[in-house]
This record gives structure tokens, sequence and C-alpha cells, in this order.
């Protein structure tokens, strides 16, 4: 073990920054803004770690991250160790450590934020998860010897990538059915390039084909193939149904239907998945926003990666339009300073009403109205209002509407004795993840409604635990009907 | 990959494509539709399923885009990068009686499983079909056989009567009513024509869209369309609505958005085409380089 400083030196140590582009370079290229730890900086920040005894950060990581030890074996210069330690209870470090909103979860219960700055453990997180990809030698934890079942998992986002890791890793078989032609769900068509680059959702994909978790894309559960006959001829013994929300959601505003108005999913996906950004290598076309003005309305993490891409796409202007104020953003801390500095304009306290056109069907304006705070609604925050008399037009020719998704529909269809909620979501019963089916569980934001990536992956490898005891004991739980009082089925 | 078993042209740049894929075959109903993207850098573009049997799907083609006249390429023992469906909602096949399906251009291509779909179902079904001209009439033979009564209209008169098919659709309204269904598949401004011609008849009718779509399973909101005052997403709702309470300004705008990017797409030069296409097929790049479509054909 390395020497230790005493605890009061580690609190004299400031939070070590996360080193990244300069912001007037980033705004023009897809990058990734971070650019990453280097083992200097990741051994100084860890230096930073208390070690408590009852670490808060374990207990703030939905996987539960066993974060003391990570950082024990950084400390001692083991970053293949404790990568492999993450990997124990989180299949994609390299993404969460990207992606995650640490500062409400490990790094919000870091006993360092109450005096001084929390350690960065997202950070560390990366750094060991990008170490480990360098050297490729990546240490997939062993399986358990083969039990001879086949659990199909339909979705290929974090959900059901952390399901059949922790499946495979039981002895398991996993096969994972996807939708679209490339795999990573979210983290493929909604999280950008710059936040997130495809190589390394591809890496942990190809670390999990590793593992020997099958993959078959284009595969439309509902459609192209039955849960029932998944359970039947195709011989599956579970089925886990990770299929996300992914029904955007809009505004119902007048001029909605206009050329110009996209939904987060559509633009997202457009650039993401089909690279549209670049007419040279792929043939999807994108609404051309070189030297044009565009708003974004929403406030979160997808509201956020939107605008940024808009600017990235040579947007004159790019509005990010949220009717509460910034600090109830639900978008990540870090992503919201990225985007200002990078030169996104913020118009907080304002609401769409009306989108505007021509002639030819194209937007050329969004009507807003100022708002105010008003009384607190069931989330807590204050329910904002609209001002009389304060309507005016903002000049844009592109909007994207980031209001969050609704739930997708199309296994539930093709399965009528799938109970759902009033809002189309899956109700499972919290501890099991099992649905009102047998032999078929459900997690993620289908059942939950949008929610983050590491929420994600919390449900997959709580079901991941429900089936596998399933298929040991071929037990099954009541799922008691609940009248769908809460959007959300999670309690 | 998916297998191109049989490929032929039915008419000027339509192309009749059978192709293996078995799972996608054993669903597949009236009215439904693939996602297919030729190749790497390909566009993802929604085309109905014209027919099926147990391990292959049937899809009919007009090279009017660039991806659609990549696909006009396609030969037997070629393959195609990605195949996904069967999507939308199938048709509502029901026993409605007299029943009249409309298809113009390649939309013929979508009348002929709905004729077949109508006929199995018990209803007396009379199809008209509308070209431009002869060259473009495709399907005669197998809609003879699937229908009761076969009507073909050319613009030009060069076959079957002269005229569109909504002069034919006001005749059959006046001379053999009453009808008590009407299907309407085609160009936009003719599924308009029809819906306002039946309306006053009182007819329900149906129209399939074909909006602007990427992922076709919902998630993506790009094949919104008005129906009836509400938005209605044509690839789970759809594609198939009530042609009276469809919007067809605001579908026929929507689908022009990427106009001035398809047009130019079609004047790239063949050979980022050729090369992005031999990425599926290494063993015919030569002569995909040569077949490729001249960059002065028009629409």
């Amino acid at each position: 073990m390395a020497d230790r400083l005493p605890p009061k030196e580690r609190t004299k140590i400031p939070r070590q920054e996360m080193p990244e582009q300069d912001p007037l370079q980033r705004a023009n290229n897809f990058l990734e803004v971070n650019t990453g730890f280097d083992a200097a900086l990741a051994q100084k920040e860890a230096q930073r770690c208390l070690q408590c005894v009852n670490p808060h950060c374990v207990h703030g990581c939905p996987v539960g991250v066993k974060v003391r030890e990570v950082i024990d074996l950084v400390l001692d210069g083991k970053y293949l160790e404790a990568a492999a330690k993450i990997r124990e209870d989180n299949v994609l470090p390299a993404v969460t450590g990207r992606v995650c909103p640490q500062e409400h979860q490990c790094e919000g219960s870091c006993i360092l934020a109450k005096r001084f700055a929390p350690l960065a453990i997202g950070h560390i997180e990366r750094f060991v998860a990008d170490y480990e990809q360098r050297t490729g030698q990546v240490g997939l934890p062993p399986c358990a010897p083969p039990t001879g079942k086949r659990v199909a998992i339909i979705g290929s986002g974090p959900a059901g990538l952390s399901c059949a890791g922790d499946l495979v890793l039981q002895g398991h078989q996993a096969v994972v059915l996807e939708a679209l032609h490339e795999l990573g769900g979210v983290l493929a068509y909604g999280i950008p390039e710059f936040r997130l680059p495809k190589a390394i959702v591809q890496q942990e994909i190809d670390n999990l084909r590793k593992l020997g978790v099958e993959f078959q894309t284009n595969v439309v559960v509902g459609k192209t193939v039955t849960v029932d006959e998944l359970l039947g001829e195709e011989g599956y013994d579970a089925v886990f149904i990770a299929t996300g929300a992914g029904l955007p959601r809009f505004m119902n505003l007048p001029g909605e239907h206009l050329g110009g108005v996209y939904s987060a999913n559509e633009f997202l996906t457009r650039v993401n998945l089909m690279k549209a950004y670049d007419p040279q290598h792929s043939d999807s076309p994108v609404f051309d926003c070189r030297g044009r003005s565009v708003a974004v309305i929403g406030g979160g993490n997808t509201a956020i990666d939107a605008v940024r891409t808009a600017l990235r796409l040579g947007a004159a202007h790019a509005w990010l339009i949220y009717r509460r104020s910034e600090t109830e953003m639900p978008a990540r801390a870090e992503e919201r300073r990225h985007a200002i500095a990078e030169g996104v304009q913020f118009l907080t306290l304002h609401n769409p009403i009306e989108f505007v056109g021509n002639e030819q069907g194209l937007l050329t304006g969004v009507k807003l109205v100022k708002m105010e705070p008003g009384e607190p609604d069931e989330s807590g925050r204050r329910r904002p209002r609209p001002l009389p008399d304060t309507e005016r037009t903002l000049p844009v020719e592109m909007v994207v509407v980031a209001i969050g998704a609704g739930a997708n529909p199309l296994v539930q269809t093709s399965l009528p004795d799938l109970q759902t909620n009033r809002w189309g979501y899956i109700t499972v019963d919290p501890a099991s993840m099992a649905t009102s089916k047998r032999g078929v569980f459900a997690g993620g934001d289908i059942v939950s409604g949008s929610a983050t990536v590491i929420l994600a992956m919390a449900a997959g490898r709580q079901a991941a635990q429900a089936i596998s005891d399933f298929l040991k004991d071929g037990e099954w739980p009541n799922v008691v009907a609940r009248g769908g009082e809460c959007e959300s089925n999670y309690p | 990959m998916y297998l191109v078993q049989d490929a032929s042209f039915l008419a000027p740049e339509i192309k009749m494509i059978r192709l293996e894929a078995p799972r996608i075959a054993k669903h597949q109903q009236a009215g439904q539709f693939v996602i297919v993207r030729v190749h790497e850098q390909g566009e993802r573009i929604p085309l109905t399923i014209a027919d099926s049997d147990a391990s292959t799907i049937t899809l009919i083609v007009q090279g009017v885009g660039k991806t659609t006249r990549l696909l006009n390429q396609l030969q037997a023992g070629d393959a195609i990068l990605d195949v996904v469906g069967p999507l939308g909602r199938p048709s509502e096949i029901q026993l409605y009686g007299r029943t009249l399906v409309i298809g113009g251009g390649v939309g013929s291509a979508i009348a002929w499983p709905l004729a077949v779909a109508l006929k199995a179902a018990g209803n007396e079904v009379v199809v008209v079909i509308g070209a431009k001209t002869q060259r473009f009439v495709i399907l005669e033979k197998e809609l003879t056989q699937a229908c009761d009564q076969l009507f073909v209209m050319t613009d030009d008169g060069s076959y079957g009567e002269q005229g569109l098919v909504t002069d034919k659709l006001r005749e059959l309204i006046h001379s053999q009513s009453p009808w008590n269904y009407v299907m309407a598949i085609g160009p936009i401004p003719m599924m308009k024509a029809v819906a306002e011609t039946t309306r006053p008849a009182g007819i329900p009718t149906t129209a399939s869209l074909n909006p602007i779509m990427i992922d076709g399973t919902g998630m993506c909101g790009g094949c919104r369309v008005l129906v009836g005052g509400e938005t209605r997403f044509a690839c789970v709702d759809g594609p198939e609505f009530d042609a009276h309470l469809v919007d067809f300004d605001v579908l026929a705008q929507r689908n022009k958005l990427y106009r001035q990017q398809e047009q130019a797409a079609l004047q790239e030069p063949p050979e980022r085409t050729a090369a992005a296409l031999s990425q599926t097929h290494p063993c015919r790049l030569s002569e995909l380089t040569s077949n490729l479509p001249s960059s002065s054909k028009g629409e």
C-alpha cells in the first residue's frame, strides 16, 4: 500500500479539474469535450479521498460500485484491477464515467462535499475505464458455469446491456434483440459524440460480446417476432423488456407540423446514428443549421445535447428555452456549464405558445411567453405560470422539442395480457421486476418513465438478479395491479 | 445481410425485388412495410411489402431518389444490409361488401396485397389503377386474378381508358353505387382527390400514407401526420388512416422537407455511391459504376 496523506492534508488538495477542449474550438467540432484525466491527475485526485469507514458514495451509486476499493487500487497504481473492480457492479464504466449525473449520486453523497468539493469519482472512473481499453487488457470477470437457460432481452440500451452482462456472468445465455440497425439504444442514437463517443459505446458492447452476450439487430419485438414466440418456439426461458420510453412528446401547439420543427429524438437520431451532418459520408439529410437560428425547448440532458449539437452544425444562434429557472433544470451541471461556455444562450422562464411559419410550410419563428414561478407542484418545484402581455416572437428557422418521451406501445400492444398503467408504462413488481405475464420481466424507462443511463442500468442489474432467481426456482411473484396513480411504476 | 432472390423491372425505374427474410415473411400482413438500409452510409427507406411467401418478401421500388435508384441496381445474388419489419399496423380487413381499391403509379404494388386480402375476406373487390402511360402499368395480371373487376387508367390513353383514377371513381360511384368501402394508395394529390370524391358520397375511405420516416417504431416522431386535427405517427398508428380526416396538405409539405438535399444527392459523382455500395457487394463494383443512372435524369 502506498503512503496515505493524513486526512487534513488530503482536504488541502483542490479538486482536480477535468481537462477539456477550448470552448470556442469545440463548439465547431464533434470531438469529445472532456479530454480525460491522465494517471497523474487521477492519482492526485484519488489522494483527496478520506477513505471513509462507511463510504456514502457507494450508497449513492445506483449500481453500488465499490468506490472506496476502486480508489484504493488507483492510489496503488493498480488501474487494471481498479477497472475490474468497477466491472463487478457496472458493465459500462467508460459510459457511466462520462454521462452519470455524479453530482446527485456518488459525488453528491461524498463526505468531502459538505465542506469542500466532492471527490471527482466520475472522472476517476472514466480514467480507469479508458486506461483499461488503451492497454487492451480488459478485466472481464469470470462467468459462472453454463446453466443452459436462455434469456431474450428486448432493447440494447443501458438497461438491456447491463442485464445481459449480469446474466452471462451468472452462467445464463443472453440474447439482446435491437430494433435499430446499430446497438446501444439511447447511447447510440441519443447522446452526441462530443459527450459519449460511439467508439466508447462500441468497445463496451464488444466487451459484452467477449463475455458471451449475443446480439441481433433489426428485430422489432412485437412485429418481427412476438414475446410469445420467444417463450414458445424460440425456446427462451425468460424475457426482459427494456425498450426505453422513446415515444416523443410534442406540445400540441399550433404550427408543430411546420418544416424545421423536430422532436429531439429525430434530430439526434439523424445526427448521431445516421451521421446526417456529414453529407460526404451519409445519405441521410438533416435541416441545414448553418448560419440559422435554432431554439431547443426543454431543460434536460437531451435538450442540452440537442442545442449543443445545433451549435456544432453551424447555427448562428442556439437558444435553450426552458419554462423554469436554470437552477431547476434537470440537466447535469457540467453540461449546462459547457453549453454556456460554447455560446448557447439560455432563455429561462420562457415557454413557447405557437410555432409560426411561412407559405412554404417552413418555420420562421416561435412565439414565447414569459413565465414566473408559482406554487410548488407535486415534484416540489414551483410550477411556472405565464405572465400576461409578455408575448413575443423569436425568429428561428429550426426548433427541437425536447420535453421528454412517453411509453412506446409496440411491445405492449402485441401482448394484451401484459399489464400497463394508464400512461402505457409496464407495471412490475418493484422487488422482482416481474410483469403480469409469467416469464416476462421489464425495467428501465419503459417502467420508470424517462430517467438516466445509470438508473436504467440499475434496473437492468436488479432484473438480472430477479431473472436468475426465477430461472433457479421458477417462482413467480403475484404482480398487484395498481391503478396507475403515478406515472412511474417504481416506488 | 438480406439476400436478393429475384429482381426484375416491372416498368422503367420500377423494380420488383424478392428478398430472403423469413421472420418478416412469417408475420407480414397486407398494409405493412419494412425499412431498408442498402449500405453502411445509406438512409433508412420505408417500403411497402407487396407479397410474401414462407421465407421471402417482395418489395416494389420506384427509383426516384438516390437510395431508391440504388435499390433499382440490385440483382439476384446481391444483398441488402438491413431490413427491419414488418412495421405499421396491418390493413383493417373486414367484410365491407362492395369495395374499391384505387392504386396510383407504384401504389398499385400496395393495391395488390390489399385486393387479395379483401377478396379473401369475402368482399366484392373492384380495382382501379392509374399510370402516366402504358409502360408504367404494373401488376395487371396479378391484380386481374386478385379482384372481380380491374380498370386501368392512363393519363395519355395509351392503355386502358384515358383519364385519372378519380374520373373512373366518379363514374363508378354514379353508375354502380352503393360502394361500402374505398381504399386509396398512391401519390398524395391522388389520395387527396379520392378523399374529396368519396366525401360527398359518404363512402368510408382509407388512405395509406407515405411520410418521411427514420426508425419506424414510434421513436423519432418524424412521420407525424395530422389526422382529424390530432398528431398521429404513421409508423405506429398507421400507415392507413381515415382519408376524410387526413390533412394531405401538411403531409405534402412535410414530404418536401429534404427536396433540396435529395436533388443535390442525385448530382453526386457516381464514384462515392459505388464505393459505398461496394461495402455491401464488393464483387460487383465495376458493374455498378457503369450502371449508375446519369445525373441528368430528372424526376
